[in-house]
């Protein structure tokens, strides 16, 4: 199969970078359009063209956005450029790749929300994704599309990069604002939500970087256009960070709702010869496992991956072939939760020390058959009982790996050692 | 005396007022302090950033001690920092950050006695399509073997 590159069709172009060629390849050329319609007309394009939020939610892009209050009263766009879920490197390739496009859909997005700043808040690692950023601003600055009535249009924007500095849960929205306010970066009670009140208390659109970046093709060709990429409820294509052990790694953008196999056998080329798919981790770490029987049958859309238990979430593909210990596994990933809960909520902060606690003590040998139990019974307590999905997001993977990998677990105690016979390294 | 260059300090007040609020301006003023005193901050920095911001020591305080790109104490020459989730992991990013630990005689997050290097392991860094991988400082080092990472930090002068 071929990939359908909606947005990433010149990713592999270095002149894209430069405003001079991106604008050769039709850069801007939509904003001009954009400007020329009601800022109305373009929430109901997006509404209508079922764009989901791409950085892990799937809210609706356009009903966010007509969540704001019609009152005239100064509000924000802050791209959410914190990648940090765990197998997802799309975000940063966009931005290496075409900060243009990123800063054309943020103009775009935030004319239809009638926003005069903006910012995009990338994770501080990504040094390469902060520069690129800033020197195309610069640039848009020069050439007078940022600042004072942009294009003869009448539109005022301002746009500036904010760098976090190491926080998973600042890709929280809630958390990404308590940041951006010079604060610890703990996610805030919700309702009020961002769009009501946000960044200041003020009105606050928070959207991924490749949603903003969706929103040019949707203003391009129409709503109608884009939905003939995916499926009814998930229109459009999605970039795929696909990782783990399949033989081609990286990026690949499809239409939603493409089989899950035809990703890993077809694009990423399947596994080293004498290895198999074992399990499918299809949204980034804080989605449900899928078995190898499971991820056979998946398509990659937000509605069959929620029936089958798990989600699309950041759209990060992490496939494991036979030679992985699911023990093993959950310990890298129940670590990096406990690592990362920001203390806030008791159950999250407890639950999440808990779990990785317990899980270690399997795999140093001191599991106890009831441990197991154990694990469930902390996770049900972890769920929906806190401020932001952080919790949730720990408890989800411990309840899949459990319920799906029981054998490796029982195995595990019962042994004292791994049911797959490969060199483990703890992780404590 | 901790104090920042007058172009470091000159950086912070233009940072006061660059956001909608002063507040905002403490987190790229600690990445500037950090970057003036060897890699790491030390209590002595937040008591001059304070005077300098005009703003409570705890509200900085707190700000460090949250995220864990600002340094706590002094980190060698070359922060090594190699991922250890589960994409890395898969790709040998454990086994990795054993052998660097190894062939440079480093204890995790202890900086070497020549004070060349400082070893951790760290969560995602969205590499995970070219995993192992390590970040060096800004650096990120991609697709790695042992011995590749190893040659790597060897030409580092």
């Amino acid at each position: 199969m071929e990939e359908t590159k909606l947005l990433s069709e010149h990713y592999d172009k270095a002149e894209y970078k430069t405003l001079d060629g991106y604008k050769k390849h039709g850069g801007y050329e939509v904003l001009k359009k954009a400007f020329g319609m009601d800022p109305k007309a373009i929430i109901a394009e997006v509404k209508d063209s079922g764009l989901r939020g791409r950085g892990g939610a799937g809210f609706p892009t356009g009903v966010k956005w007509s969540f704001l209050p019609d009152n005239g009263e100064e509000r924000y766009l802050l791209c959410n450029a914190d990648e940090g879920e765990p197998g997802t490197f799309k975000d940063r390739l966009m931005m290496e790749a075409a900060p243009h496009q990123l800063i054309e859909g943020m103009i775009i997005s935030a004319f239809a929300i009638n926003s005069k700043k903006s910012y995009i808040y990338i994770r501080g690692e990504y040094s390469v994704c902060i520069d690129t950023c800033r020197r195309a601003i610069k640039e848009a600055y020069d050439a007078g599309l940022l600042g004072k009535n942009i294009m003869g249009s009448g539109f005022d924007h301002d746009m500036d990069v904010y760098v976090g500095a190491g926080a998973y849960i600042c890709g929280e929205e809630t958390g990404m604002i308590s940041s951006l306010e010079g604060k610890k970066g703990q996610p805030k009670l919700k309702p009020p939500f961002p769009a009501i009140k946000g960044y200041l208390g003020k009105p606050t659109i928070v959207n991924n970087v490749e949603t903003l970046a969706a929103v040019i093709p949707i203003v391009k060709d129409g709503a109608a256009a884009y939905r003939k990429f995916g499926t009814e409820k998930s229109a459009g294509t999605k970039l795929f960070s696909v990782s783990g052990n399949v033989v081609k790694p990286g990026n690949y953008e499809v239409p939603l709702g493409t089989p899950l196999k035809d990703i890993i056998y077809d694009l990423c080329g399947g596994f080293k010869p004498g290895r198999k798919l074992k399990a499918v981790i299809p949204g980034g770490s804080s989605a449900p496992v899928l078995t190898a029987e499971e991820a056979e049958r998946a398509t990659m859309d937000y509605e069959n991956l929620a029936e089958m238990g798990s989600m699309l979430g950041s759209g990060a593909i992490i496939v494991m072939d036979d030679s992985n210990c699911m023990v093993d596994m959950l310990s890298v990933i129940m670590h990096f939760y406990h690592h990362e809960s920001c203390g806030q909520c008791t159950p999250c902060r407890e639950g999440t020390g808990w779990l990785n606690k317990i899980v270690h003590s399997i795999q140093s040998g001191q599991g106890r058959l009831q441990d197991i139990q154990l694990i469930e019974k902390v996770s049900d307590h972890m769920m929906g009982r806190t401020i932001c999905a952080l919790s949730d997001a720990a408890a989800m993977p411990a309840l899949s790996f459990v319920k799906k990998f029981r054998d490796e677990f029982e195995f595990y105690v019962r042994e004292g050692r791994s049911k797959i016979t490969k060199e483990v390294v703890s992780h404590a | 005396m901790f104090r920042l260059s007058q172009e470091g300090e000159e950086f912070v007040k233009n940072e006061l007022t660059r956001y909608e609020d002063r507040q905002s301006a403490i987190l790229p003023a600690l990445y500037r302090v950090q970057k003036e005193n060897d890699g790491w901050i030390s209590a002595e920095c937040i008591t001059y950033l304070s005077g300098l911001m005009d703003m409570p020591a705890r509200l900085i305080e707190e700000v460090f001690s949250f995220y864990t790109m600002y340094n706590k104490k002094p980190v060698g020459q070359y922060h090594v920092q190699v991922c250890t989730n589960v994409s890395c992991a898969m790709n040998g990013g454990r086994e990795l950050f054993d052998a660097l630990c190894k062939k440079f005689n480093a204890t995790a997050e202890e900086m070497t006695a020549d004070g060349r290097f400082t070893f951790s392991r760290v969560e995602c860094l969205g590499s995970c399509g070219t995993a192992p991988m390590m970040q060096v400082n800004d650096d990120y080092h991609e697709d790695l073997t042992n011995d590749s990472a190893i040659a790597l930090l060897n030409g580092m002068k």
